[in-house]
């Protein structure tokens, strides 16, 4: 934003006055917007001690950290199988041959259309009315791997198409096979440019396990949710949930610094080709990302 | 095969007091979110440093957090700060405060898509602010966001199954009540995934179509 | 430098979460601005009943006793959020009623008390998670009704219980089932007070709440959300007896719900091996014990029922 920007001019001392006092104008409207909702939980009692004093104790610590380590797990599980799946299904659908091409496009656009929690209630309920036991976080993991996996399924068709039609036909024309051509050359080339998408995937596939809640399957949040029932410390609805709230903020934030981190360094690396699969800035992304 | 068409027949009232909802709780959400949207692309893209920076927490903090978390929070939470929100109202904000934060990336990234030759060439040409605004880079960007708002707008529609959890009746939270009469939850859900294609694939391919489009002009 | 930066970044959180790694020890107990004088606190009290492991257990031709003999475990739904019924304290320890009658049970399978892994299951879900095997029993305020049984079968039952209502201590308007109406009533999903008040028309169908679970509505009745919470009196007692100032119960049950345990359908063994575990522990004084250690300090008295096996 140091540039100039498409909409107006570097400004002059005129609008430099006028940017200044908008800016404090604004500063001042936010932190009186801050200040109220500040006001709000101190008259509502939310700082008091007894519905934060529960957090000092080792045993409810181990309980976030338990929590965590269930969404941790939930996610690390399902990204591994959401990212073989997506590998397989781009694959079925770069192929040459309809039969392969036809099923993977549609089980992508399929899985791609449904609600993710409804998803995650085929993988808890459908297993149970045949009476296969299956464990929460199993169907969770299969609701997160199904939808995330066909995301990075085009994710990775993208990528692999975005490669210059060029460089196929001069490996074609050197003699590679079809699958050294994928391997050899495509593929090398469009990881560097995907990799910043996928991780922004993955930010999003950490922050859907936090629909395992509807299930009951214990993660951070139902953590949470049991803490901040706890009738005897006055409901502490709201500390539990700031604190949950921050944990979440920090391991995504975590991931979408690495995830700008990698695209400033790919970015940087002189290019033989392909662009860089924008992971911030594609308007797709956004939609991608929700 | 009877049996899964009688589970819509026999719960045709759920399907339908389900679906309306979802469509009215999209509905709601899709207004809110492009206005609030609106709004905090406009600060991210404004030349006041104080504005960009807060529209960037807010774009920062929102798209880091769960939207369960969101919706946990307005109905566990903020009825404790003495503010009383109906569920359905409380989900349309959690909604609409959740997905104004992509509503706003994909109005900055649309703007920003625009050259900044042509506004500096129409400057130069002696236009007005709001003129260089309507006439130059508003129509080229505009282009450029509407695909990605659609995806973005296709999400929220799949989002809104996030409220069965926090007792409002729409699609998502059919399941539940079909436990409790005992139904085949298979061809429940089945019901329900035809409901959502029925839903969505339209606007799906609307986008594709509007995508194809412009993507040739630009 | 920018390496550097992530570094740091990551470095802090880090800290940020080594740093909330030690915490005190012990009980997490609410002192000063305690407003609900004389309410117990969060820490889990057991009747102080001890199950010894039947050595020797053995039902014949039942498959779940096998599975939970082989397998050296036992897989049990409870709730976790009702006083003095299903608990779950800051501590992680369970107790109440419910979860001792778990563990007597288990006990008397042969399986030590301390071995059961319990799942905490919704209302909804409880006839599939059995069903699906999901689980090997449930214990946790499980009214027998007929059509249940279509899908899983009882033993019990071990209490009677009566749907009731929990309302705010100034509340006036609401005094039993018939004053309803208008009001907002919360209750879990798929519970059978719910399809109660929905089934007589109590209240209006706009006015029905539900949530997966009864805590999320008695934090919806404080924050003035929803007028009553109905589900049965033993339930609704221990959240009264836990925040005496602000919740009381109407006090006029309205049903007789049954409590019973869930088991597989088909396990015919079972059932009645489990039945006639529980006329022993009715008899030897064990089911008293348990009740006055844990729902009996909800404020009222009882006694065992009479056992329906079939």
């Amino acid at each position: 934003m140091s540039q100039a920007s498409v909409l107006y001019d570097l400004p002059g001392p005129k609008a430099r006055r006028r940017n200044a006092i908008l800016g404090v104008a604004s500063i001042v409207g936010i932190v009186a917007l801050l200040a109220y909702v500040g006001w709000k939980f101190y008259e509502t009692g939310q700082f008091e001690a007894r519905k934060w004093e529960q957090f000092q104790y080792a045993a409810v610590q181990r309980e976030l950290l338990a929590g965590l380590w269930a969404t941790l797990k939930a996610a690390g599980i399902a990204a591994v199988l959401a990212l073989l799946f997506g590998a397989i299904f781009a694959s079925a659908r770069l192929s040459d041959r309809w039969v392969l091409r036809a099923p993977a496009t549609f089980v992508v656009e399929l899985f791609r259309a449904i609600p993710l929690l409804i998803l995650i209630f085929f993988g808890y309920y459908v297993p149970l009315q045949y009476g296969w036991a299956i464990d929460k976080l199993w169907a969770l993991v299969i609701g997160l791997m199904l939808y995330n996996g066909s995301v990075l399924a085009e994710i990775f068709r993208a990528g692999i198409n975005a490669v210059p039609y060029g460089q196929t036909e001069g490996a074609y024309a050197i003699g590679l096979r079809k699958n050294q051509v994928l391997r050899l050359i495509l593929l090398p080339q469009a990881f560097r440019s995907m990799l910043p998408a996928i991780v922004s995937q993955l930010v999003v596939l950490l922050k859907d396990t936090a629909l395992g809640f509807i299930i009951t399957y214990p993660e951070l949040l139902f953590v949470g949710k049991q803490i901040g029932g706890r009738l005897a410390f006055g409901l502490p609805y709201v500390p539990t949930y700031l604190i949950v709230g921050a944990i979440y903020i920090a391991i995504c934030g975590l991931l979408s610094i690495f995830a700008w981190w990698l695209q400033r360094r790919l970015g940087r690396i002189p290019r033989t080709a392909g662009e860089v699969l924008p992971a911030q800035d594609a308007g797709e992304d956004a939609g991608r990302m929700i | 095969m009877g049996e899964f068409f009688r589970v819509l027949t026999d719960n045709w009232t759920l399907y339908r007091d389900g679906f309306t909802n979802t469509v009215q709780l999209f509905l709601i959400a899709a207004v809110g979110s492009l206005v609030l949207g609106t709004l905090l692309g406009a600060m991210r893209v404004s030349p006041v440093p104080a504005l960009r920076a807060s529209g960037a927490t807010y774009v920062n903090i929102v798209r880091n957090t769960p939207l369960t978390l969101v919706f946990a929070f307005l109905v566990f939470g903020v009825p404790k700060l003495d503010v009383n929100i109906d569920y359905f109202d409380s989900a349309c904000i959690a909604l609409t405060v959740y997905t104004a934060a992509f509503v706003c990336e994909v109005i900055r990234s649309g703007v920003n898509t625009v050259g900044t030759g042509q506004a500096e060439a129409a400057r130069a040409l002696g236009m007005t602010f709001a003129q260089v605004l309507t006439l130059i880079v508003l129509p080229q960007a505009l282009r450029a966001m509407v695909p990605p708002m659609m995806s973005v707008f296709i999400a929220m529609l799949k989002n809104t199954t996030i409220a069965a959890g926090f007792s409002v009746l729409e699609a998502g939270a059919i399941p539940s009540y079909m436990s409790e009469r005992g139904e085949p939850q298979f061809a429940v859900l089945l019901w329900i995934t035809i409901g959502f294609l029925i839903l969505i694939l339209p606007l799906v391919a609307l986008q594709r179509f509007l995508e194809r489009k412009w993507r040739v002009a630009r | 430098m920018r390496m550097k930066r992530v570094a740091a970044v990551a470095m802090m959180a880090s800290l940020a979460l080594s740093a909330a790694a030690c915490g005190k020890e012990g009980t997490p107990a609410p002192s000063g601005g305690n407003a609900s004088g004389g309410a117990q606190g969060d820490t889990c009290t057991t009747s102080g009943a001890t199950f010894t492991p039947k050595g020797d257990a053995n039902v014949a031709g039942s498959p779940t006793f096998d599975k939970i003999k082989s397998s050296g475990k036992v897989t049990v739904g409870v709730k976790f959020d009702q006083p003095n019924l299903g608990y779950k304290d800051a501590q992680g320890k369970r107790c109440g009623f419910d979860i001792e009658i778990a563990q007597y049970v288990a006990s008397t399978l042969g399986v030590d008390p301390a071995k059961i892994e319990y799942k905490e299951i919704a209302s909804a879900n409880r006839e599939t998670a059995i069903k699906g095997g999901e689980i090997d029993y449930y214990v946790g305020t499980y009214s027998i009704t007929d059509k249940r049984k279509n899908d899983i079968s009882f033993a019990g039952p071990y209490f009677i219980a009566g749907q009731d209502l929990l309302v705010r201590k100034d509340e006036t308007t609401i005094t039993g089932k018939d004053t309803l109406k208008g009001k907002k009533v919360c209750s879990a999903t798929g519970s059978t007070p719910i399809q109660k008040v929905r089934d007589e028309g109590l209240t209006e169908p706009e006015n029905i709440v539900e949530f997966k679970t009864y805590s999320e509505c008695v934090s919806q009745l404080l924050d003035k959300k929803v007028d009553a919470v109905t589900t049965d009196d033993a339930i609704l007692k221990g959240y009264a007896a836990q925040n005496p100032d602000e919740l009381k119960v109407a006090g006029q049950p309205f049903s007789t719900e049954k409590y019973g345990i869930g088991l597989p359908k088909d396990d015919k063994a079972l059932r009645d091996y489990v039945n006639d575990q529980i006329e022993a522990a009715a008899k030897d004084g064990t089911w008293q014990k348990i009740y006055d250690g844990t729902l009996g300090k909800s404020g009222s008295a009882g006694s065992p029922p009479a056992l329906e096996r079939y």
